[in-house]
């Protein structure tokens, strides 16, 4: 197929999952680059989830300093002060991944987001950016797109029980079995900024109540200049606020948007590990898809509550 | 979300988590995670290389190392303030009884075989505690709630029965490779290298009764001086080459199917091999070495190459032959594993030879070894979802919500837009033997099957008790145990050897039996009726129980317990059942806060799911 072959203790260590998406998946998976960024419960489930696949490389991008706070729901920092003082989360993540597998290379890189240029994204065959505001995706989004090869783009974000994930894969084309034959299928991808944009009105609606409300608390951040995830209970009143006004925007009721729905998304600032295990297992396995090109992937969100137990996938896109 | 209530539910809780195997990693990590401060985990298994890819708590360095007492002390690098014990130990040791079970408010189950899941399902219920149960399979999982007298127990329902296949499909007409791979493990395999006593279908059906059954039995015989490479040939040519030319001989049998081609060594392979690669002799691995590879020998390295008939005929003959050099002293006690390299090679290349006799497309190795071994497909990511989801159910369970309890299950491709897909669980099934003690009926000749024959496919293999004990009436026909006499022991033992009807209180049509266990403390009435003939196809155990869970036969990880000797049984790894199709539902009316939350939202939203279309989920079982 791709003319290597895997070595015995690739054969080996991977058996299990090679019986799953087999040995030219498995090729392609060693053979790619994913960057990290924002390694909270969610981001740190999802890295151990490809590291463990046996992805060719990891890079990680968090230079916050670890502090206590950072535990939370984060496994891969071990709550040694001596050890952590002074460095930052992707450094501390970093040499606890390249334990769970050797033949995967994690590294660090410095910065932030915003600050890497274009070029830098094209080391990168999938990029995905945990807990960032609404500008930051946009952004890293706009420059994964004017890259001449495709780089698969998704964000996470987990607030309380509550988790959404949205990917990218511009124009993908993929194999899929159908009644013992294999057909190519062929998905178009709206860019970050365009599914964020659709109108309101003409979305159906049975469609995932968390699409909306997380759009309001992406809207309240920015307004109010804060970071991804820097609300409280206290907000509430403004939240909802907002929420009215989007809604009169978007002429739909604001019973659009439940009130009890954005009070756990305000109140979420600590996530709640369960949730993180289940949307970084579902974040990674889109990955490892999109990257094997087996398998019909996700398009273009993804909703889990753990709430109504509700894992949904929901198609938000201007269709023409 | 993380409330206060639910906080001191966490904090206070004693949890006892069954297996540290790929949920079992996952579970105890995000348990951890979760402030859960009290946890007990029971594991058998040590630590091997294939599960390195997904039981992340595991380095290479664990390596057979106990699964419970590494995953323990990994957990505790991260949260080292909480308490953790881990028992080494398999689950049905009597130690765990259902006393064991009572100190703790939940049990979670991380397993990967049937018979287990079920007596911890008897325990639970023994000790009246609440059970979440899971299973994963490739991108499928489930998670399911049992609460003695609130949710269905674990055998409510049928588990999908282990495939068996026809006696005389395997030994005469096989249509499918997973034929040849049975072939070549339970008659060839176990013919050559297992014990000489076992009853064994090997040859040719008796249709033809040309040769004597004597004269076959003696080419599987090696005299002390016998060349092996010589005896190789032999068996070669007798399986693959006379037994299908006798086999051919009937017309009846090939009306209407394709006609096996009779293969021979000497088509097939040069004159002596021997002197071609000399590898046998030159070869420096030791007696007994478990690596002994024929693989290695003839230079084959890729495990993923789909070899011809004559590099699968090599393989053949130097497996066989390694085997007599290198590991004779085994000879006689061999059962197949899956982690027996050359017992592999063996499977590998008879399999392929049946194969290509019988126009039957051929296998890799690393295929094959995947059938003949169950190997159940695993991946992190959907053992990670599972885990997340026995947690959640875990706490509404502290928390006592019952009104809130889910069936989860986990889907390769969205279901009405789901890849998590909750359902409102089953009220407990009134027909069901372990949880309503629901009376069995057995059909039995109970003139010409003997005491040892019920206990041993009945009440073992079928009803999954470990240490049974069987009464009639008042007299006691039969029990284990460390604390009887040599006068019992004596009694019972003489009981094994008699027909039912010959018994001290004799077993006829309209007997009642009572089959107790006593550590899972399950008892359950078998009404005995008397039938004389039995279809030896579709029934080859000479009984029919109804009103059963199907027999436990494990997969992958552990040792087989079926001990099926007539039907032929080739396990699926069925830790992933179908999503139902009735609708018995725990309960008719919503939860309160749903109410609230429907009413202002005005929407159509069902927080419930009812499966319209029966969805199977055996799909699971694909071939590579």
């Amino acid at each position: 197929m791709d003319g290597e072959e895997l070595t015995a203790q690739e054969t080996a260590l991977y058996d299990r999952q090679i019986r799953v998406w087999g040995a030219g998946a498995q090729r392609r998976l060693s053979k790619s680059h994913v960057l990290v960024s924002g390694i909270k419960g969610t981001v740190a489930e999802f890295c151990k989830n490809i590291v463990l696949a046996g992805v060719g490389s990891v890079t990680l991008l968090d230079d916050r300093l670890v502090t206590a706070e950072a535990f939370n729901a984060n496994f891969l920092i071990l709550p040694d002060e001596n050890a952590y003082l002074g460095k930052t989360v992707a450094e501390i993540c970093c040499d606890s991944l390249k334990e769970f597998n050797p033949m995967v290379h994690v590294s660090v890189e410095k910065g932030d987001l915003s600050t890497h240029g274009i070029d830098f994204f094209k080391k990168f065959d999938v990029v995905v950016i945990g807990y960032s505001s609404r500008a930051t995706k946009k952004a890293v989004n706009e420059k994964c797109r004017k890259l001449t090869k495709r780089v698969a783009f998704y964000t996470v974000d987990c607030r309380g029980s509550c988790g959404e994930i949205f990917v990218d894969l511009q124009n993908y084309n993929y194999t899929k079995k159908k009644l013992d034959e294999t057909v190519e299928c062929e998905l178009t991808y709206p860019s970050f900024e365009e599914a964020v944009s659709v109108p309101w009105k003409p979305i159906p609606r049975r469609t995932a109540k968390l699409y909306f409300a997380m759009r309001v608390i992406e809207l309240f951040e920015e307004a109010e200049g804060r970071k991804a995830g820097e609300c409280s209970l206290s907000d509430l009143p403004k939240v909802s606020k907002l929420k009215k006004e989007i809604c009169e925007g978007n002429s739909v009721s604001e019973n659009h948007i439940p009130d009890s729905l954005l009070e756990r998304l305000v109140a979420g600032n600590s996530e709640f590990p369960p949730a993180c295990a289940i949307i970084g297992g579902i974040l990674g396995q889109e990955v490892i898809k999109a990257i094997s090109g087996k398998g019909e992937p996700l398009k273009n969100f993804f909703y889990f509550d753990a709430e109504d137990g509700k894992g949904v996938i929901e198609d938000i896109s201007n269709k023409p | 979300m993380a409330t206060q209530e639910q906080q001191s539910a966490i904090k206070g809780a004693k949890v006892l988590m069954v297996g540290a195997g790929g949920i079992g990693c996952e579970l105890l990590k995000t348990l951890a995670l979760s402030g859960f401060e009290d946890i007990h985990i029971i594991d058998m298994d040590t630590i091997e290389v294939s599960n390195l890819n997904r039981q992340f708590l595991f380095r290479r360095s664990h390596v057979g190392q106990s699964k419970a007492k590494v995953a323990r002390d990994a957990v505790l690098r991260f949260r080292p303030h909480i308490n953790i014990s881990s028992y080494h130990a398999n689950v049905k040791n009597p130690e765990f009884d259902a006393d064991f079970f009572k100190q703790f408010d939940v049990v979670l189950n991380g397993l990967d075989n049937l018979d287990a899941r079920r007596h911890v399902n008897r325990l639970c219920l023994a000790a009246d505690i609440p059970l979440v149960e899971s299973g994963t399979t490739g991108f499928l999982g489930q998670v399911t709630v049992h609460v003695k007298g609130k949710t269905e127990c674990y055998e409510c329902q049928t588990k999908p029965a282990p495939k068996t296949y026809p006696v005389c499909t395997i030994t005469s007409t096989p249509t499918k490779f997973v034929h040849c791979i049975v072939w070549a493990k339970e008659l060839l395999f176990a013919k050559l290298f297992g014990d000489k006593n076992q009853d064994n279908d090997l040859n040719v059906r008796p249709n033809n009764a040309a040769s004597s059954s004597k004269e076959r039995e003696d080419v599987f015989e090696r005299a002390e001086d016998e060349d092996i490479e010589q005896y190789g040939r032999k068996i070669y040519d007798h399986v693959f080459g006379s037994n299908i030319e006798a086999a051919l001989a009937n017309e009846e049998t090939w009306k209407n199917r394709r006609r096996p081609r009779p293969i021979y060594s000497k088509d097939i392979l040069p004159e002596s091999l021997t002197q071609q690669n000399g590898i046998t002799q030159n070869c420096s691995v030791t007696d007994g070495d478990s690596m002994v590879s024929a693989m290695s020998s003839l230079g084959l390295k890729n495990p993923q190459e789909l070899w011809g008939l004559t590099q699968n005929s090599l393989l053949f003959i130097e497996a066989l032959k390694l085997f007599f050099a290198k590991r004779k002293k085994e000879i006689g006690h061999l059962t197949f594993d899956k982690d027996d390299q050359l017992a592999v090679e063996f499977v590998t290349a008879a399999a392929n030879i049946r194969a290509e006799s019988f126009g039957i497309p051929l296998h890799s190795l690393f295929e094959a070894k995947g059938i003949a071994g169950n190997i159940v497909h695993a991946v992190a990511t959907t053992n990670a979802i599972i885990a997340g989801l026995i947690v959640i159910e875990a706490i509404k369970v502290l928390k006592k919500d019952a009104n809130k309890y889910r069936m989860t299950y986990c889907l390769e491709h969205p279901s009405r837009k789901m890849l998590l897909m909750p359902v409102e669980p089953f009220e407990p099934n009134p027909a069901c033997y372990v949880c309503s003690k629901t009376p069995l009926v057995l059909e039995i000749n109970t003139q010409k099957s003997k005491l040892r024959d019920l206990v041993d496919r009945i009440v073992k293999a079928k009803l999954g008790m470990n240490l049974p004990l069987i009464m009639h009436g008042a007299s006691l026909l039969y029990e284990v145990g460390d604390d009887l006499d040599d006068i019992m022991v004596a009694n019972y033992n003489a009981n094994l050897e008699k027909y039912l009807s010959e018994l001290p209180s004799p077993v006829v049509n309209g007997s009642i039996l009572t089959v107790e266990d006593l550590q899972q403390e399950l008892s359950c009435k078998i009404n005995v009726k008397h039938r004389e003939e039995f279809d030896e196809e579709k029934e080859p155990e000479e009984m029919v129980l109804s009103g059963w869970t199907q027999s436990p036969a494990t997969n992958g990880d552990n040792a087989s317990t079926s001990n099926n000797e007539n039907a032929i049984d080739v396990t699926e790894s069925s830790s992933v059942a179908e999503i139902p199709t009735k609708k018995r539902r725990l309960s008719e009316f919503q939860p309160e806060n749903h109410k609230k939350e429907i009413e202002k939202v005005e929407s159509e939203d069902d927080d419930l799911m009812e499966i319209e279309n029966p969805m199977v989920m055996s799909k699971k079982k694909k071939r590579v």
